[in-house]
């Protein structure tokens, strides 16, 4: 047991532990383990607020924990300076939400960008390597076009193309189909199956998808309230999700997470969501401040 | 304790003082990392520097700029010597009008409107195009990428502002003083035109010329360094972009005004 969890350690690329993260005093993440192996899909779910869009800016290096650690190819990246994070930086690629493409290039030098700034790369190879990425993510006729003249489906491709032109060793996705029709959606998760197979990258997304998330999934972790509740092989999620109630209520939680209903833990624990102590401690609050 | 309104007036000045030491601490700060990366990227290898993303700034921010500022300034010149002249008549003194607009317009007015120009042209146009990229999210995914937004963005504008400001500068003097020649042609009569030039050379002397040049220089370096910064400090949608591209503006001139005062002490009072 203890052999095999070395041996996952070293191979892991992204390493992530008991990671705390505090705004404000309030934790938004506390005490979270994560480790994503080479080639493989890893999935975070969860709800709104759970805090898996601050556990993935902190995989990227956008905001540093209050406590733990993100290793990143085996190097903590809370450790290095500006410098050595870049150097991190320019081997993964990010896939925003919005696609966060540069409004003032075109979707061809947006993907340029990356290989202008970091490679010594002449012109003409670049612009080959652009159209390779391109066509990639079949965006080569949008080349010239600048990203307010296309769609969100394909601001989102052109991002992709972008987040691979350093051919990167891991992939991080941030909502991949928030925004987009079912179809869409379905296109950009094929896109991101064939790149994952094709490169041969380790893919983060984040998601609240499930169809989408049950269909890239290579294994997958749910995230509750700043806390890792589950991180499990695909079928097992599937069982959970197809299975019937169990009665405990973390497990029931997930479950009715991810077949979306109505009526579950979640909802019931916000209903419930303790009004007599909301009213309570608001009277409280008011009178400590008077005092 | 004090009553209230007086906590009140108190808590209000010592956070309007704390705000302006940290808007003032921010610039300066911006300005040391700007100018890091400039001189890294500018005379080594160690970083990236962008000849033709200077160029294009120089040409958005400056060429721009030029035909507004050749219309403002001639009118600055037109307007020097319809007011000027008659005072200088009662002294019987009217052709050394030349004389006064070379010194008003070279040494103070050609850098100042210039720079006043390009805070509302150049300052406006940067605070708001960094700010929309704060807003989308752009400057974040720059920073992901291992791009610094300081180099990428912030440098080639300062140099670029700075550059176009001094060269608009020059253009400037030159039509203060045409636009008082064409009044003296058109309005003011043989007696002031005919030895115009002249006067105006026997009044000028270099120190005038280069003094402005390097008030120029330095209200170049304030606007985009304003801009750039209320810029990267926008926070919250379209409503802070607007708000970022007026204190742009404001800062600007107040900024201008206040060291064109420091500088003529510098120059003129201690003669340095």
């Amino acid at each position: 047991m203890v052999e095999q969890k070395e041996k996952s350690d070293r191979n892991a690329v992204i390493k992530v532990t008991d990671l705390v993260k505090r705004f404000g005093g309030r934790a938004v993440l506390s005490g979270v383990n994560l480790e994503v192996h080479p080639g493989e899909t890893m999935v975070i779910m969860g709800g709104s607020g759970c805090g898996k869009s601050t556990l993935l800016r902190h995989m990227i290096g956008s905001i540093m924990p209050d406590e733990g650690s993100v290793a990143l190819f085996g190097q903590d990246i809370t450790q290095l300076d500006a410098r050595g994070l870049d150097e991190i930086r320019k081997r993964f690629g990010i896939l925003f939400q919005s696609g966060a493409l540069f409004n003032s290039l075109t979707v061809a030098e947006n993907v340029a960008l990356p290989m202008r700034e970091h490679t010594d790369l002449d012109e003409d190879t670049i612009e080959i390597m652009v159209r390779m990425k391109l066509e990639l993510v079949g965006l080569r006729y949008a080349a010239d076009l600048v990203p307010a003249e296309i769609s969100g489906g394909m601001k989102k491709r052109a991002g992709l193309a972008r987040a691979i032109a350093l051919d990167p060793e891991i992939l991080f996705y941030d909502e991949p189909s928030a925004g987009l029709d079912p179809v869409t959606s379905a296109e950009i998760d094929q896109l991101m199956m064939d790149l994952s197979r094709k490169i041969g990258v380790a893919s983060v997304v984040v998601t609240h998808e499930m169809d989408s998330a049950f269909r890239i999934a290579d294994r997958m972790a749910m995230l509750e309230s700043g806390r890792m509740l589950k991180i499990a092989p695909r079928v097992e999620f599937e069982q959970l999700r197809d299975g019937e109630p169990t009665g405990d209520e973390m497990t029931d939680l997930m479950r009715q997470f991810l077949r979306g209903d109505s009526q579950g833990p979640i909802t019931d624990r916000r209903m419930k969501g303790g009004y007599e102590e909301d009213i309570l401690e608001a009277a409280e609050g008011k009178a400590t401040r008077r005092r | 304790m004090p009553d209230g309104p007086r906590r009140n007036v108190v808590q209000a000045l010592g956070a309007g003082v704390l705000g302006g030491i940290e808007y003032f601490g921010g610039m300066s700060l911006l300005l040391v990392k700007a100018s890091r990366r400039a001189v890294l990227g500018l005379f080594t290898t160690r970083e990236k520097f962008s000849g033709a993303g200077l160029a294009e700034q120089m040409v958005r921010l400056g060429i721009k700029s030029l035909p507004i500022v050749v219309l403002v300034q001639v009118f600055i010149g037109v307007i020097l010597a319809l007011q000027l002249t008659p005072p200088l008549a009662l002294y019987g003194q009217e052709s050394q009008i030349s004389a006064i607009i070379g010194v008003a317009g070279f040494r103070m007015l050609g850098p100042i409107i210039t720079a006043v120009v390009l805070s509302g042209f150049a300052g406006a146009s940067i605070a708001a195009e960094i700010g929309t990229m704060v807003v989308a999210e752009e400057i974040e995914a720059m920073t992901a990428m291992a791009i610094n937004p300081i180099r990428y963005l912030v440098v080639p504008r300062i140099i670029a502002t700075l550059i176009a400001t001094i060269l608009l500068a020059v253009v400037a003097d030159l039509m203060i003083a045409v636009g008082g020649y064409i009044t003296a042609r058109l309005v003011l009569g043989p007696y002031v035109y005919t030895h115009y030039w002249r006067y105006m050379r026997d009044m000028l002397v270099y120190k005038d010329f280069y003094t402005g040049l390097i008030m120029a220089a330095v209200f170049g370096v304030l606007v985009s360094l304003i801009a750039c910064h209320e810029g990267l400090k926008v926070r919250g949608g379209a409503e802070g972009v607007g708000k970022a591209t007026t204190m742009t503006v404001v800062y600007s001139i107040v900024a201008i005004i206040i060291s064109a005062c420091i500088f003529t002490v510098i120059f003129y009072v201690y003669e340095l």
